[in-house]
């Protein structure tokens, strides 16, 4: 499938270590078009932006620690803010979420390979030199020590602000331009899921007997066309009031910033959904596993994930609320708001009753999806506190929003990604994780998480707005942000943990076997790593957990579908 | 270690297993994504629709592009009957019937630059005039852009089935690309509405 | 204090909350973990002084109840089921019972979170049009608030008043209430206004006119600082409302409407200074009412030694800064659209000495 000619005689399954020289193995990746290798790629990519968007945040909670510090200029700061937020959502999150959807989609499914490996491809690096494109700004512009070019609009770069008088020079355009690439890419990935999905299951794999992962990234690369899109659209808006004098958003002309805002929040609304239903695939597939128990209540997963997804894309004004839109559109925004905490409630509570009466099974992946439950709980009620407007109107812009979805971004998303990578490595790699590194990483990370985000919320509380460098004393915020930036340290050291033990359970890790966690899902009936094709023959399968099946003839779950 | 546990089961299905083409799919979730660009657009034109603070007005400039439209939308029919001619491995008909559709979208494309040349010139309308220049040239180059994507496209096809080598089994293939080439005349159709017919 | 009795108050007694003894359990609860943390900070949210910070103080109770009620529920029966069902050494060698769902189950865990729904959707639906939907009485004093990057202007229409940065209102009295009606918009890029004890946030935007309205009862300084990123000293764009009473407002509005100070006979540095700043470029951006200087970019210096603070609130006003800050405001403000006037040291001191007067 992916064998290479460059050198003849060579073993093309031989790893460096067995002989094959380090260039065939460089160039075999660079060209491959194997959703296996393209996922890992994606993967390897975002953590070491995951690294790069972390030392950002770092230097801005040292700055903040103290009221009217001087660690960083206001100019600085400001770009810090812009570039941790954009690092973190388009070149940690999307891809990857795309990279594990890559790697394991086709792997559930029965298939080979993607609909299209070659668009596969060719999004990846679309988006990976998105990436290298929004850092190249740090080196352009009067360079890395005059502060670069760096963007230091905010993430979501409202107008006018980014007009060209308010924003002269090119670092807005770096951001508008890294972000459209990248969302080139995401949208080939995502039309290339969606195929996958519909077009490639294996026989009798009917839709009601995909696995739930499936499922919700069918829903999630459905949203991302919807989503992604109207970003695209907005920035090249954009780009023509910058360079060709339009007057999309150009108020002194009658443009209107709120109409960005409107742009901008369709797409980024719909955008953190994109990012949270891929958590929730992977809790889906851990949670029965380590519970020993079916999924309850599939046919309500799915309606549940299917109805946040269409919902997802009515409630985009409620980052608006403070905006000035009048009580009539503030009410509907707070509604549709309010009205999809029912459905993600649903799969709390179907999550809730899976575990119940099972035999629980502490390791490594069900204790990161156990925080995940815990925490993603209370990120989803702080979302109901906002989702009210009036209340939203004082805590809007404020560190009490930041401390919300970071909760959501690292407490849900983040730590069910740990379990994820804890829980598909050795089918990944062929080698188990550590159990102990694996400990000590989840409660180093969780003690370093609660400190810093669960007293986040109080500065908001007591008017501490965000994206500010510095702030006065005296007004009760030095405190908390002293903890917060304590528990940047345990986050940081917990992830050096992850880190260590992705490295040394490569090269020192217990092999694994086809089928590690007695699981159910297709992935694990194939050889750990997968073969280049995945299956030597096409399965076929008569329900939603084949393996459970063929363990249990006496009582399969056809049976009972 | 490359052994894999083979899952057969015996079906109990007696139907065969067939999913869609996937380049059918695929095509869909192109338009799905483009329609949402064309969308933010339109709802951009409509917004701004009487706002502006000088300059031109729709009513004053716009004249209704009847034969540019009627050559594009013709074009739509002319690549349906090339996909069913080649379907039936009429071949030289299949060639004939590309040929229609790039002439027609090539006419519709001047007659659109014959119009923006006369907006330019004869009135004086850019897209840094006012708001509905904003977004006159942005909806209606957006299209434009589009159509010259498909016309490439097309004329790619075109020149292999020149060659012979467009035969009967790439009837779906090709079908791809006129499922494209029908989306980029359906949102003409919204465009048309809502640009020279609702905004004027 | 007596929050519930505030509670029922708002403009045009518009209704209070009706849920009172649900309202007070609360409030109960709240205040226990709230009240230690309240003690220091001006800007506490829960610390209302003006009546739309209490309607929302109220709703925020509400929702605050609800969602710990559902946490200590849910995360209840997570934390029994994890312990009471987790793996016992005796269950390796069979696996549970496999339960795919109830649809019993299902059905109540659906309608009652809608019925929550419901119930916070209304309560929440009331406070927005108490707030946001009201008319405007005819007693309201106006105020046009302009946002700039990045410092406050106020302009008082009905009272001849032009000002900058501390916004000075009267006090409401519950009984016959005079709340002030903020029209707002920017002159550059959005901002937004937050003074978390009098209401919420209102953002201000180019382009587009939002208003608000607050009320104070009691006099005193309410701080705040802009909430919407507007640029490089966007942390420094902060807000200080001067809440007085009736007689002390009048004196101020009086003050504030008399052209600028003229006569320096005795004040030989600041008689200079005076000539000094009008032949300067600061005429070209700034105000002096009565004098030739009429630039609208920066703030109205008309009365600017009447104020306490300078750079809109990140500096006190006091000569040595004011030297400093003319001298190089990007040393005090990085980021600051005042450029260095590149006086020498002499013209510094002159025109300190001059606006050191401007009372």
């Amino acid at each position: 499938m992916s064998t290479t000619h460059v050198v003849d005689k060579i073993d093309e399954t031989l790893t460096p270590q067995q002989g094959r020289p380090p260039f065939n193995v460089v160039y075999e990746w660079l060209r491959t078009v194997d959703h296996k290798k393209i996922g890992l790629m994606y993967i390897a990519y975002a953590l070491v932006f995951l690294i790069i968007g972390g030392v950002e945040a770092t230097l801005m909670r040292i700055q903040l620690a103290i009221p009217n510090n001087h660690f960083v200029s206001p100019q600085v700061f400001n770009q810090l803010f812009t570039m941790h937020g954009t690092t973190m959502v388009f070149f940690v999150g999307m891809p990857i979420l795309f990279g594990f959807g890559n790697y394991l989609v086709p792997l559930m499914i029965g298939a080979r390979d993607m609909a299209f490996p070659r668009l596969n491809a060719f999004s990846f690096w679309v988006s990976a030199f998105a990436g290298l494109l929004l850092y190249f700004s740090y080196v352009g512009g009067s360079g890395l020590y005059a502060a670069g070019s760096a963007p230091d609009v905010g993430w979501f770069a409202y107008a006018p602000l980014t007009a060209k008088v308010f924003s002269p020079g090119h670092s807005t355009d770096y951001w508008t331009l890294a972000i459209f690439l990248s969302g080139i890419g995401s949208i080939g990935t995502a039309l290339n899921i969606v195929t996958t999905i519909i077009c490639m299951r294996c026989k009798d794999m009917k839709l009601s007997r995909m696995p739930l992962l499936v499922w919700l990234y069918l829903v999630m690369s459905s949203l991302v066309f919807v989503a992604v899109s109207p970003l695209t659209a907005a920035q090249v808006m954009l780009t023509l009031d910058r360079y060709l004098g339009s007057h999309f958003f150009d108020t002194q002309a009658g443009g209107s910033a709120v109409l960005w805002m409107h742009f901008f929040w369709i797409f980024g609304h719909p955008e953190v959904y994109v990012l949270v239903l891929p958590a929730f695939a992977f809790v889906n597939e851990i949670v029965p596993v380590f519970s020993r128990k079916a999924i309850f209540g599939y046919p309500a997963m799915v309606a549940a994930s299917v109805g946040i997804g269409f919902i997802s894309l009515s409630v985009w004004a409620h980052h608006m609320f403070t905006v000035g839109m009048g009580a009539a559109a503030n009410t509907f925004f707070v509604f549709a708001t309010m009205v999809i905490s029912v459905p993600t409630g649903i799969k709390i509570f179907n999550w809730l009753a899976t575990i119940w009466g099972g035999h629980v099974i502490f390791r490594t992946p069900m204790i990161f999806c156990v925080a995940f439950l815990f925490q993603f709980l209370v990120a989803g009620l702080t979302g109901i506190m906002l989702s009210v407007a009036p209340f939203d109107w004082q805590l809007g812009n404020s560190y009490f929003v930041v401390a919300h979805f970071h909760y959501v971004l690292v407490g849900a998303i983040l730590t069910a990604l740990f379990g994820a990578f804890y829980y598909w490595y050795p089918k990944i790699t062929g080698r188990m994780m550590s159990e102990t590194l694996g400990k000590w990483h989840f409660w180093l990370f969780i003690i370093g998480f609660h400190l810093t985000f669960d007293f986040m919320h109080v500065p908001g509380l007591l008017g501490m707005p965000r994206r500010i460098y510095t702030y006065e004393a005296g007004r009760g915020w030095e405190g908390w942000n002293i903890i917060v930036g304590i528990g940047v340290v345990f986050q940081a050291v917990g992830t050096l943990c992850f880190v260590c033990n992705l490295v040394h359970s490569y090269l020192k890790g217990k092999e694994a076997g086809h089928d590690p966690w007695d699981a159910w899902t297709l992935e694990w009936s194939t050889s750990s790593p997968p073969p280049d094709y995945n299956f030597a023959v096409l399965p076929t399968v008569n329900s939603r957990r084949p393996l459970w099946d063929l363990k249990h003839p006496e009582d399969p779950d056809s049976d009972y579908e | 270690m490359r052994d894999t546990v083979a899952i057969s089961i015996a079906s109990t299905r007696e139907a065969p297993w067939t999913l869609p083409y996937r380049g059918t799919v695929g095509m869909a979730c192109l338009i799905v994504a483009e329609s949402a660009i064309f969308v933010i657009f339109v709802v951009a034109y409509i917004f701004y629709l009487g706002k502006s603070l000088t300059g031109p007005t729709p009513a004053q400039v716009l004249e209704l592009p009847i034969f540019g439209t009627v050559c594009l939308l013709s074009s739509s029919i002319t690549v349906h009957l090339a996909v069913a001619t080649l379907r039936k491995g009429m071949l030289r008909a299949c060639t004939g019937w590309l040929a229609s559709t790039v002439f027609l979208g090539l006419i519709f494309l001047i007659t659109t630059a014959r119009e923006w040349y006369h907006l330019i010139h004869d009135e004086g309308l850019t897209i840094q005039t006012n708001l509905f220049g904003t977004t006159y040239y942005s909806l209606v180059g957006l299209h434009a852009t589009h159509v010259v994507v498909g016309l490439i496209m097309l004329s790619l096809v075109l020149g292999f089935s020149l060659f012979g080598l467009v035969k009967e089994e790439h009837s779906e293939k090709v079908e791809t690309l006129a499922l494209y080439w029908h989306f980029v005349d359906a949102v003409w159709v919204v465009v048309f509405t809502v640009v020279y017919v609702l905004g004027r | 204090m007596s929050l519930s009795a505030n509670q029922k108050r708002t403009v045009n007694g518009a209704g209070g909350l009706s849920s009172d003894w649900g309202f007070r359990t609360i409030l109960c609860l709240a205040v226990f973990f709230v009240k230690p943390v309240d003690a220091q900070s001006p800007t506490n949210i829960f610390s209302p002084a003006a009546t739309p910070a209490h309607s929302i103080f109220g709703v925020a109770m509400l929702v605050l109840g609800v969602t710990l009620f559902i946490f200590l529920v849910v995360a209840g029966l997570l934390l029994y089921a994890l312990i009471r069902y987790r793996n016992r050494p005796g269950d390796s060698n069979r696996e549970p019972a496999q339960i795919y769902g109830s649809n019993q189950i299902e059905l109540s865990w659906t309608v009652i979170p809608i019925l929550i729904v419901v119930m916070l959707f209304l309560s929440t639906t009331r406070v927005i049009l108490e707030t946001q939907a009201i008319p405007k009485p005819d007693n309201a004093m106006n105020v046009t608030v302009i946002g700039h990057q990045f410092w406050w202007e106020y302009r008082y229409p009905q009272l001849g008043v032009v000002t900058a940065n501390e916004l000075h209102i009267p006090v409401s009295d519950p009984a016959h209430p005079t709340p002030t009606y903020l029209t707002m918009s920017s002159a550059d890029v959005s901002h937004s206004f937050w003074v978390p004890r009098l209401a919420g946030k209102m953002d201000v935007i180019p382009n587009k006119i939002n208003t608000m309205w607050i009320d104070p009862q009691h006099p005193g300084l309410y701080l705040g600082q802009c909430a919407q990123y507007c640029g490089t000293q966007h942390a420094k764009m902060l807000l200080r409302v001067y809440a007085q009473t009736p007689a002390d407002f009048a004196v101020w509005v009086n003050q504030q409407r008399q052209l600028a100070v003229r006569d320096f006979t005795g004040n030989v540095k600041a008689a200079e200074g005076q000539t000094v700043f009008m032949h300067n470029a600061c005429i070209n951006c700034h105000t002096v009412a009565g004098t030739v200087a009429n630039g609208r970019f920066g703030p109205d210096l008309t009365h600017m030694a009447s104020r306490d603070t300078i750079a809109s609130g990140a500096i006190q006003n006091t000569p040595e800064n004011l030297r400093a800050w003319i001298d190089n405001p990007n040393a005090m403000k990085p980021g600051s659209l005042m450029p260095a006037m590149h006086l020498n040291d002499h013209d510094l001191d002159l025109i300190t000495a001059y606006l050191t007067q401007l009372r």
